[in-house]
C-alpha cells in the first residue's frame, strides 16, 4: 500500500485535541455547567476544524493511498506500531464521527439528559470522540484493537448513568456482548499475526501475509473476526443488544450510537477482516450475505410490530445495516463503495431520527406510539423533520438513504470472485423486497405519530405563545406534572444541531457522486487486491 | 429550444423553493399564483421545444441534456440527464398544459384553506418530478422521477391529514407503489447487467440491434410491466387509486387522473422496443391485465354513490384501456388516449370539484341532482366530459378509443368484444352519474339542514377563477381527437395520423402491422360499431336513470368492488400483522432469550466456580502446582521439548 507523509501531525493532532479538553475539563469546578458545556463545544468544534483542515489537506486524486501516514515504534515488546494513516475510506468516517459529536454536544447545551453532572457527560463524549476517530486511522491491529475498545466503556457509561428505566440491564448488555465479540475478535487478531509470521501488526503487512495463509486456517480467523464485528454492526443473531441499549440510552448516546459506533463494525469487515483474509472472505461471504438479508426482513418485520418509537428505529438499524453487510459480502467495487455509502447515509438518518426521538421525549415525555398523535399540528417543524428523515430513511431517491440502498441490492446481481450468482440473486429479489417494507413501517410510524389530532392526553398542550391561556383548564384532570408544560416546535439549539444533517441528507441525495468520488479509488484498490489474492 | 429542456423542471423546482421559503409570506391567493406561473413557464419551455423538434428531420428528433455526471461509481456510470424527444416532449406538452390549468383552478377550490401555500408547495414538487419522470434519459432518473411522483401523491393524498381516512389512504398508496417499484428496480438491475447502461438509448439500442437475449429482454419488460401496475393502478394493484380520493379535488384531477397514473404507460412505450423482443406472451399478458382491470374497474363503478368514486373507478378502467393498447401493440393508441383521457378526466374531476364546492363539500351523488339550473357553466362542460368519455363522435375519447378497440379486435376477437361490452358500461355509468348529478329530482333539498343552512341552502356556481380550466378543458376534450384521426376515406390526408407521424421512429409499431387484418379492412364498420355501443349505453342508462323505466340494480357487491380491497385489508390485519407479532415475540423469546439465557447460564457457573474460592493459600498454591505439572507434562510428553 503506497503511503504520502505530508502533513502527517494532522491525523494526531486531530483525534487526540478532545484530550486536551478533558484535561482542562477535569479541573473546572462541577457547579460552572455554562463554561463546561461551552468548553466542550470548543473542543469539539476546534476538532472539527482541524478534520475540515485534514479534508483540505487531502488529496483527493491519490484517495487510494494511505495519506498523513506515521508509522512510529510504539510497544516494541509486542512489535506493535503507532501506525495511522487516512485514505479514502477512512476519510468520511473520520470526519463523520467529528461532525457528530460537535451536533451532539450543541444539542447537548439544553437538553442535558435527566441524571445531570454535564462535566462527566462532556469528558465522557470527548472520550468516545477519540477513540472513534483513532479506530478510523489506525493502520496497527493493536492499536486498532485498543481505540475500538475505548469506545466502549464511556458509552458503556453514557448508558449506565444517563439512561433510562432499564439502563442498567441494556448498558451491561451491550458492554459484555461486545466484550465477548471483542475477546474473540482479538484471538483472531493474535492468529493472523502468529500464522502469517509477520514482523508487525500493521495492516499492510498483514495484507501482504495473510493472503498466503492457508484456506481452512483463513476461515477459522474470520470466524473470529466475523463474530467481533457481526455483534458491533450488529448482524442478525447478535442484534438483541441493540434495541434494548438505543432505547435506554440518552438520545446523545443513541444518535453516537447509531451515527458511528455500529460503523465500526462495518469498517471493520472493510478495513481488516477481508483485505487480511482473503479466501475466509470469500468462504464467508455467502453466509454475511444471507444473514445480511435475513436481517433486512426480519428487522423491517420487527419494526412493525413496535409499539416504542425509538425502539422501532433501533430495528429499522438492524434493516439498513443489512444492506450495508449485503453489499459488502457482494465482494465487488460496487457493493462495498454503496455499503459506505450507506454507512455515511445511516448515520446522518439515523442519527437524525433518533435527535427528532429525543425531541419528543422531551416535549411528551413518552416515545410510547400509540399515546403519540397529530406532531404536525402541535409541532409542525419537528413533524415535517421527522417526515423528511422517514422519507430518507426508506430510501427515496434523491435523498442520501437511497445511494446506500439501490446499488447494494444492483450490485448482489452480479457478485464477485465466483460466488454463487443464483444464491446473490435470490437475495437481491427478497432485499429489494424489504424497501417495500421499509416503506410500509416508516409510513405508519409516521401515520401514527405526525398525522392525526392530537391524543386527549395531550390535547391541551397548545404550542408556545398560545400555551398557557389553555393550560390550566386541564391541570387538574391530570396528575402528569408536565401536562401544563407548553410545547415547543423546533428550538434554536435544535435547529444549529439539525441543519447540518438535514442539509447533507438532501445534498448527497441529489449529488452523490461527492461521496463516491472519494471511496472510489481507495475501493477499487481493496478489490483489486483482493483479485490478486482470490484470481492469481 | 429542445437544450434549454432542463428549464421545464427547473421552473417548477425554483417555485418549489420560493414557496418554500416564502409561501407563509406570500400566503392565499399570491402562493396559487406563484405556483402557476412556473408551471406555465415549463408549458412555455415546452411549447418553444416542440416547434423546434418539428422543423428538425425526422432522424435528428432527439437532444440529450447533461446536467451532471450523477453516479460513477466502477462500472455504473450514470448522468443526470434530460432526453428531449417527440415522446417526452409530447408528455411534457401535455402534462405541463393540464397542470398549469389545474393550478389555476386549486386556487379558487383551496381558497380559504390554512395550508394554502403548503398545498401549492407540494403541487409544484410534484410537476418538477413528474417532467422529470418523463424527461429522464435514463431508467434512474425516471426513477427518481417516478418515486418523486409517489411521495408528493402520498403526500397530497394525506393532505388533510388529521382525518384518519386520509392519513390511511396516503400510506397505502404509497406502499402499493413500493411494490410495483420492487419490479421497477429489479429491472434496472435487469437491463444494467445487461448491457452495461441503464440509458434508453443503450437498452432500446440493443433491443433493435439483436443483442438483447429474449429471456432478459423478457425479464425487464415483465418487471417493469410490475411497476407499471403499481403505478397505474392495475389489478393487482389498483386498490389504493379510488381510496386516493381522499386527497383534495385537484390532487385527483391531476395526479390520479391525467398524469401520474400514465406514468406506467409512458414507461412501457418508452421501452417498447425491448417488449417487441420479449416473449410473445409478454404483450398478451399486458393486454389482458388492461382488459381485466378494464373490466373489472367498469363493473365497480356502477354501483357508486360518491361523485369522485365513481371516477376513480372509471380512471382505472380507462387506464386498463391503455395497458389493453399496448398488448395490442397500439402504443400510439395508447399514447393517444393517455392524451384525450388527460383531458376529459381532468376536465371531470373539476367539474366533480366544483360541484363538491358548490355543494358545499357534499361527494354523495344521492344527494345531488338539477344541478344544471344552479350550475351552467360546470353542467356544460361535465356533459362535454361525459359525451367525450362515453365513446360520442366527434368529442376526442371517441377516436381514440376506437383506434385501441381496432387494434385489439385484430389481436383478438375474444378481446375485442370485452372490450366493447366495457365500452358499453362506460357509457352507462358516466350517464348515471351526469344524471345523478345534473338531471334528475334535487335530492338535496331534504340535506340541506345537514350543510347548516337551514332552509336557505342553495348550490352556488364556482368562481371564474375555477370555471375558466373547466372552459378550456371542456374545448380539448372536445376536439383533440384531431390529433390522430384516422384514416377513413372521406378524411382529408392532412388530419391524419398526426400523432403518429410525430412519434414516429420511437414508435415502430403502428398501423401498418395490422393492414392486413379483417379488422382494418371494416375499420369504418368497426367505428359505427362503437359509437352504437356508446349510445346503447347512455340510452339504457337514461331509461333507467331518468326516466326510470328499468329498476336500478345496483348490487351490493359491486359497491364494495368485489370485496377484494377488504379482503386485502382483513389480510394485513389478520395474517399480516400476526406474522410481525410473531417475528417480534420470536426476536425477543428466542434469539434475545438464548443471550439472557447464556448470561444465566455463566452467572450460575461462575456461583459454581466462586466455591472454589476459598482463600486459602494453600488451595490456590494446590491449583497452581498441578497446572504446573500438566503443564509441563504436555510440553515433555506431547511437544517433545526435552
Amino acid at each position: 500500500m503506497q503511503t504520502i507523509t505530508t502533513d502527517n501531525w494532522l491525523l494526531t493532532v486531530g483525534t487526540f485535541l478532545p484530550l486536551v479538553g478533558v484535561l482542562v475539563l477535569i479541573f473546572i469546578p462541577k457547579g460552572e455547567e455554562q463554561l463546561i458545556k461551552t468548553l466542550g463545544i470548543v473542543t469539539a468544534g476546534a476538532t472539527l476544524a482541524v478534520g475540515i483542515f485534514t479534508m483540505f489537506r487531502f488529496d483527493f486524486g491519490q484517495a487510494e493511498k494511505l495519506q498523513f501516514f506515521v508509522d512510529v515504534t510504539w510497544i516494541e515488546v509486542i512489535r506493535s506500531n503507532y501506525t495511522i494513516g487516512l485514505d479514502g475510506i477512512s476519510l468520511p468516517l473520520y470526519l463523520l464521527s467529528m461532525v457528530i459529536t460537535f451536533l451532539v454536544m450543541i444539542y447537548t447545551w439544553d437538553n442535558m439528559p435527566d441524571a445531570g453532572n454535564p462535566k462527566a457527560f462532556y469528558i465522557l463524549m470527548l472520550l468516545l470522540q477519540v477513540g472513534m476517530a483513532g479506530t478510523f486511522i489506525a493502520q496497527d491491529l493493536i492499536l486498532f484493537f485498543v481505540f475500538f475498545e475505548l469506545v466502549l466503556l464511556p458509552m458503556y457509561f453514557m448508558i449506565g448513568v444517563w439512561g433510562g428505566e432499564d439502563r442498567r440491564y441494556a448498558s451491561l448488555k451491550f458492554f459484555l456482548y461486545t466484550m465477548f465479540g471483542s475477546a474473540l475478535m482479538l484471538v483472531a487478531f493474535l492468529a493472523l499475526f502468529f500464522q502469517t509470521g509477520a514482523e508487525s501488526f500493521g495492516f499492510a503487512q498483514l495484507i501482504e501475509a495473510g493472503a498466503g495463509i492457508d484456506r481452512n486456517v483463513q476461515i477459522w480467523i474470520f470466524a473470529g473476526m466475523f463474530i467481533g464485528f457481526a455483534v458491533k454492526v450488529p448482524m442478525f443473531p447478535f442484534h438483541t443488544w441493540l434495541p434494548d441499549a438505543h432505547t435506554q440510552a440518552p438520545t446523545q448516546g443513541s444518535v453516537i450510537l447509531a451515527a458511528i459506533l455500529l460503523k465500526l463494525g462495518t469498517y471493520g469487515f472493510v478495513r481488516i477482516a477481508i483485505p487480511m483474509l482473503p479466501e475466509g472472505a470469500k468462504a464467508w461471504a455467502p453466509v454475511i450475505a444471507i444473514l445480511a438479508v435475513i436481517g433486512i426482513i426480519y428487522g423491517a418485520l420487527c419494526c412493525l410490530a413496535q409499539t416504542d418509537m425509538k425502539r422501532l428505529i433501533a430495528f429499522s438499524s438492524v434493516a439498513h445495516m443489512g444492506f450495508v453487510m449485503l453489499g459488502i459480502a457482494t465482494l465487488t467495487e460496487f457493493g462495498i463503495n454503496a455499503a459506505l455509502f450507506g454507512m455515511i447515509a445511516h448515520g446522518w438518518i439515523t442519527g437524525m431520527l433518533f435527535f427528532v426521538a429525543g425531541a419528543v421525549k422531551h416535549r411528551y415525555h413518552t416515545l410510547e406510539i400509540k399515546r403519540l398523535s397529530g406532531l404536525l399540528t402541535q409541532v409542525p417543524r419537528l413533524g415535517w423533520i421527522l417526515g423528511l428523515c422517514a422519507m430518507a430513511s426508506l430510501g427515496l431517491p434523491g435523498l442520501a438513504g437511497f445511494w446506500g440502498e439501490f446499488p447494494v441490492i444492483l450490485s448482489a446481481y452480479n457478485p464477485g470472485f465466483g460466488l454463487s450468482e443464483p444464491l446473490f440473486r435470490t437475495l437481491m429479489v427478497i432485499a429489494a423486497l424489504g424497501t417495500v417494507l421499509a416503506a410500509a413501517y416508516l409510513l405508519w410510524l409516521y401515520q401514527r405519530t405526525a398525522f392525526g389530532e392530537p391524543t386527549e392526553e395531550f390535547a391541551g398542550r397548545t404550542t408556545h405563545a398560545v400555551g398557557a391561556a389553555v393550560a390550566p383548564d386541564h391541570a387538574d384532570d391530570h396528575h402528569d406534572a408536565h401536562h401544563d408544560e407548553e410545547l415547543r416546535d423546533v428550538t434554536v439549539t435544535e435547529w444549529i444541531a439539525w441543519t447540518p444533517l438535514l442539509i447533507a441528507i438532501v445534498v448527497f441525495g441529489v449529488y452523490p457522486q461527492l461521496m463516491f468520488r472519494v471511496f472510489d479509488p481507495a475501493v477499487t484498490e481493496l478489490v483489486a487486491r483482493l483479485g490478486e489474492s482470490l484470481n492469481p | 429550444m429542445a437544450d434549454l429542456v432542463w428549464l421545464i423542471p427547473a421552473f417548477p423546482l425554483l417555485g418549489f423553493v420560493l414557496i418554500l421559503l416564502f409561501g407563509r409570506r406570500l400566503g392565499d391567493p399570491k402562493a396559487g399564483y406563484l405556483a402557476s406561473a412556473m408551471v406555465l413557464g415549463s408549458f412555455v419551455v415546452a411549447v418553444g421545444a416542440y416547434f423546434d423538434l418539428v422543423g428538425r428531420p425526422e432522424g435528428e428528433r432527439a437532444e440529450i441534456t447533461t446536467l451532471f455526471s450523477w453516479v460513477p461509481v466502477s462500472a455504473l456510470q450514470v448522468d443526470m440527464a434530460f432526453l428531449a424527444d417527440p415522446l417526452s416532449i409530447g408528455m411534457c406538452l401535455f402534462v405541463t398544459g393540464i397542470a398549469f390549468l389545474i393550478h389555476l383552478f386549486a386556487i379558487g377550490y383551496m381558497h380559504g384553506d390554512p395550508k394554502f401555500s403548503k398545498f401549492f408547495l407540494y403541487l409544484n414538487l410534484f410537476v418538477l418530478s413528474m417532467v422529470v419522470l418523463v424527461l429522464g434519459e435514463n431508467l434512474l432518473v425516471t426513477f427518481l422521477g417516478w418515486e418523486g411522483v409517489g411521495t408528493c401523491s402520498y403526500l397530497l393524498i394525506s393532505f388533510w391529514h388529521d382525518r384518519e381516512s386520509a392519513a390511511t389512504a396516503g400510506k397505502k398508496a404509497f406502499v402499493t407503489n413500493r411494490v410495483g417499484d420492487w419490479g421497477f428496480m429489479l429491472a434496472m438491475f435487469l437491463g444494467f447487467s445487461a448491457v452495461g447502461s441503464v440509458s434508453y438509448s443503450a437498452l432500446n439500442g440493443a433491443a433493435v440491434a439483436g443483442t438483447l437475449a429474449e429471456t432478459t429482454a423478457t425479464g425487464i419488460a415483465v418487471l417493469l410491466f410490475v411497476g407499471a401496475v403499481g403505478k397505474s393502478a392495475q389489478l393487482p394493484l389498483y386498490f389504493w387509486l379510488p381510496d386516493a380520493m381522499e386527497g383534495p379535488t385537484p390532487v385527483s384531477a391531476l395526479i390520479h387522473a391525467a398524469t401520474m397514473v400514465t406514468a406506467g404507460v409512458f414507461l412501457l412505450t418508452r421501452v417498447n422496443p425491448v417488449i417487441a423482443v420479449s416473449a410473445d406472451w409478454v404483450p398478451t399478458l399486458i393486454a389482458w391485465v388492461g382488459l381485466a382491470t378494464a373490466l373489472f374497474a367498469a363493473t365497480v363503478a356502477l354501483a357508486q354513490n360518491d361523485i369522485k368514486k365513481v371516477l376513480a373507478y372509471s380512471t382505472v378502467s380507462q387506464l386498463g384501456f391503455m395497458f389493453l393498447a399496448i398488448g395490442s401493440g397500439a402504443y400510439v393508441a395508447a399514447i393517444f388516449h393517455m392524451i384525450t383521457h388527460a383531458a376529459f378526466k381532468a376536465l371531470l374531476f373539476l367539474g366533480s370539484g366544483s360541484v363538491i364546492h358548490g355543494m358545499h363539500d357534499e361527494q354523495d351523488m344521492r344527494k345531488m341532482g338539477r344541478l344544471r339550473a344552479f350550475m351552467p357553466v360546470t353542467a356544460g362542460t361535465f356533459i362535454i366530459g361525459w359525451l367525450a368519455i362515453a365513446g360520442v363522435p366527434p368529442f376526442s375519447g371517441f377516436w381514440s378509443k376506437d383506434e385501441i378497440l381496432l387494434f385489439t379486435l385484430a389481436k383478438s376477437p375474444v378481446m375485442y368484444v370485452i372490450a366493447l361490452f366495457t365500452a358499453i358500461l362506460t357509457a352507462f355509468y358516466m350517464t348515471r352519474q351526469v344524471i345523478m348529478v345534473f338531471f334528475g329530482e334535487a335530492t338535496w333539498e331534504s340535506h340541506a339542514e345537514e350543510h347548516g343552512a337551514h332552509g336557505e341552502f342553495k348550490p352556488h356556481e364556482s368562481s371564474p377563477i375555477m370555471l375558466f380550466p373547466l372552459v378550456v378543458l371542456a374545448a380539448l376534450a372536445a376536439v383533440l381527437g384531431i390529433i390522430q384521426l384516422p384514416s377513413l376515406s372521406w378524411m382529408p390526408d392532412v388530419l391524419r395520423y398526426r400523432l403518429e407521424d410525430w412519434l414516429h421512429p420511437l414508435v415502430e409499431f403502428g398501423e401498418a402491422n395490422i393492414t392486413d387484418t379483417t379488422a382494418y379492412a371494416n375499420k369504418g364498420l368497426l367505428a359505427i360499431l362503437a359509437t352504437a355501443c356508446a349510445l346503447a349505453g347512455i340510452v339504457l342508462a337514461v331509461l333507467v336513470y331518468q326516466r326510470k323505466k328499468i329498476k336500478a340494480v345496483e348490487p351490493q357487491i359491486l359497491a364494495d368492488g368485489w370485496y377484494y380491497d377488504r379482503t386485502i385489508t382483513s389480510f394485513m390485519g389478520g395474517p399480516g400483522r400476526a406474522a410481525f407479532d410473531a417475528t417480534a415475540a420470536f426476536d425477543a423469546k428466542v434469539v434475545d432469550g438464548a443471550v439472557n439465557g447464556t448470561g444465566t447460564l455463566v452467572r450460575a457457573a461462575g456461583g459454581q466456580v466462586r466455591k472454589g474460592q476459598t482463600g486459602f493459600i494453600r488451595g490456590y498454591a494446590a491449583i497452581v502446582g498441578l497446572g504446573v505439572v500438566l503443564m509441563l507434562a504436555w510440553f515433555v510428553l506431547g511437544r517433545g521439548v526435552l
